[in-house]
């Protein structure tokens, strides 16, 4: 923890910050700059109910002002009241939808992490043989394949062809479908960073030394050659939380999850500002704070890297 | 006269006496061993010479082919409905249709049958397909050339300038874009709707704020490449030595900076397209993206899940058009980024 480590930590935390307050100026006068009221949409409401709601949200006053109030409820955790799902705050819906998505999400992620070190390491030790071959085939189809298509191809195959597993995400075992078609691609994702990173590593001069005085093939592996293959694994951490949080927007429809992503497809449905902005947020900032992680780890973890 | 060469054997002196003309096939010769490759043609020779990579490409064309010339002479468009026709397999027909048959008259059959509509299958697939390939185009098109130009002014003019323009690409780098394309396809979407250019809305909410945020936020990777090579290359030794032995910087600038910053632009614009149709579809399947009844892969994906059981294969089309895209997309990239990135160069 040296200083010059500390003064990039908060030259990182300045950024990250200032990228969060960005989202949350774009989230707010894009929805405002919608002409239609949230109100208006309903039928058999006379102007002056409008009028009542739109007090009552707070949606009569100037729009700086309106944006000054958003942006300080936030700070208390109060990202307003939902008009879509009325008597519901939208931070109580946020959380009750993030619960489901996180448990999914975190799974996904930890297998997709964990398959695609273990193969894409496999892969490289066993170059052009035939395993290496296979590997790259699945993992370059697996990489073609958006989360839609891998979804419901699953659903197709696992749930309705073969009745394996449940179709609906609140039946036992009906998780198992979700987490596997949102794991896949990041698995293929990590699998391929793993295996050229892990070929990078094993042609270096320090591997060769460790051969040289006679360390053990699995020694070289796991003493010397792991723990640097992993740098570019941790820096894919941020985009990986993006492609899991935007996938299970389809992953949780497809799988009927009643997770952040469904309430977030059903909101623009119900074309509820409040919890479309609310749940904006709250998704880029997951993703902007991982991104933040991942670049710190990867410092920490390889000093090699200038902090510049 | 060899007195001299006595004395020093090293000596540079040459005595022309000695030496003889060439003779013409001589000189024949060294002309064709001074025929140099240029840098593109020598990348094009690599690719070539990938056969997953041609393999790819010319799927792409083929693709390229049906999507843009068969719907001109197909006999079904992709709105006609027809209600005795509905959710039919491949190459099944209707009973109006075989009646047609039974009496002698030709009737084309529906390659991937018909949708719950009525509508020919086949050629809303080729419509989606077109769909997916411009976007995935005019995507690489628009990233294409704000990058260039953003990176080549951050990157010649260096100093401040370069500073502050970085900051900006930083940050709008760390934007989530996927979300923000979401957040605009909403907020635009009533515009869209209701409004009087024919083109923006037939093309829908999804399309237009793909496009902007194309415009607003994808550029900076190739913007980040462009000024990295710039830079990088200004500071190169076989810059300095090109222009130690006089090389004008308009030399420098094609022979150098071009090829260099050519294979950049080719590899980040080929991995962008896959990207931009994933983006695509992913809003057409969840409603924001192309209007009705325009179709579009991800849309037709899912309008298929309502009766998947029963119509599998409606899934089953898009999805595989969807993925063989992609893939051929994805390798053709992988084989430009071999064939063009000269540090991986034997």
């Amino acid at each position: 923890m040296n200083a010059k480590f500390l003064a990039y930590l908060v030259k990182r935390l300045l950024m990250a910050l200032l990228t969060i307050f960005l989202v949350i100026a774009i989230t707010f006068f894009v929805m405002h700059a919608i002409p239609a009221s949230p109100f208006s949409s309903e039928k058999a409401k006379s102007d002056a109910v409008i009028a009542a709601l739109e007090a009552k949200y707070g949606f009569d006053k100037p729009v700086p002002i309106q944006f000054l109030n958003y942006l300080k409820n936030i700070l208390h955790g109060d990202f307003g009241l939902s008009t879509g799902w009325i008597g519901n705050t939208v931070a109580e819906l946020i959380m009750g939808g993030f619960s489901y998505s996180a448990r999914i999400g975190f799974t996904a992620g930890l297998i997709a992490i964990v398959l695609g070190v273990i193969l894409g390491s496999i892969a490289a030790l066993r170059r052009d043989r035939m395993l290496d071959k296979v590997i790259q085939v699945l993992t370059t189809a697996l990489v073609s394949m958006p989360s839609f298509v891998m979804a419901t191809l699953l659903l197709l195959l696992f749930a309705l062809q073969l009745n394996w597993l449940p179709s609906m995400g609140n039946q036992p075992g009906g998780l198992i479908l979700p987490v596997i078609s949102l794991a896949l691609y990041p698995m293929a994702y990590v699998t391929r960073l793993q295996r050229s990173s892990m070929l990078d590593v094993l042609g270096q001069d320090y591997i060769r030394t460790a051969r040289a005085k006679g360390v053990k093939n699995s020694g070289v592996i796991f003493k010397h050659a792991l723990k640097n293959t992993l740098t570019p694994v941790i820096t894919y951490a941020g985009p990986m939380m993006a492609y899991i949080l935007t996938g299970s927007m389809v992953v949780e429809n497809i799988f009927s999850v009643p997770g952040l992503g469904r309430l977030f497809t059903n909101s623009m449905l119900r074309t509820d500002y409040m919890m479309i902005m609310g749940v904006t947020i709250f998704l880029a900032t997951m993703i902007i704070l991982m991104n933040f992680l991942a670049d710190i780890l990867y410092k920490v973890i390889d000093p090699r890297i200038d902090l510049g | 006269m060899t007195e001299k060469k006595m004395k020093n054997p090293l000596s540079l002196q040459i005595d022309p006496a000695l030496f003889e003309t060439a003779s013409e096939e001589e000189k024949a010769q060294q002309v064709t061993m001074r025929e140099s490759v240029s840098f593109m043609r020598d990348a094009m020779r690599r690719l070539r010479k990938n056969r997953i990579a041609m393999i790819s490409l010319w799927v792409i064309l083929l693709v390229a082919l049906i999507a843009f010339i068969v719907p001109t002479f197909y006999p079904y468009t992709y709105t006609k409905q027809d209600v005795t026709a509905q959710n039919l397999g491949p190459f099944q027909y209707s009973a109006k249709e075989q009646m047609k048959i039974d009496k002698g008259m030709s009737v084309f059959p529906h390659i991937m049958g018909t949708d719950n509509l009525g509508r020919d299958y086949a050629i809303r697939v080729i419509y989606g397909t077109r769909i997916s390939l411009l976007v995935g185009i005019f995507s690489a098109l628009i990233v294409i050339v704000i990058g260039i130009i953003y990176g080549s002014i951050s990157g010649y003019f260096g100093g401040r300038v370069d500073m502050v323009m970085m900051r900006i690409v930083d940050i709008i780098y760390s934007l989530p874009d996927v979300l923000i394309v979401i957040l605009l396809s909403v907020a635009i979407k009533d515009w869209v709707s209701t409004s009087q250019n024919a083109l923006i809305a037939r093309l829908g909410a999804g399309m237009v704020s793909i496009f902007i945020v194309f415009g607003l936020l994808y550029w900076v990777s190739m913007a980040r490449q462009v000024r990295g090579q710039i830079l990088s290359i200004k500071k190169q030794e076989y810059v300095l030595a090109s222009r130690a032995i006089g090389a004008t910087p308009a030399r420098i600038i094609r022979k150098h900076m071009i090829p260099n910053c050519v294979s950049v632009i080719i590899i980040i614009a080929a991995m962008q397209i896959p990207s931009a149709i994933f983006t695509e579809s992913f809003l057409s399947f969840l409603g924001l993206g192309v209007s009705v009844p325009m179709p579009s892969l991800g849309s037709l994906a899912s309008d298929a899940r309502t009766a998947l059981r029963s119509y599998p294969y409606q899934l089953i089309f898009p999805a595989l058009s969807i993925f063989l895209i992609v893939l051929s997309f994805n390798l053709l990239g992988n084989g430009l980024r071999d064939a063009f990135d000269p540090k991986l160069r034997n």
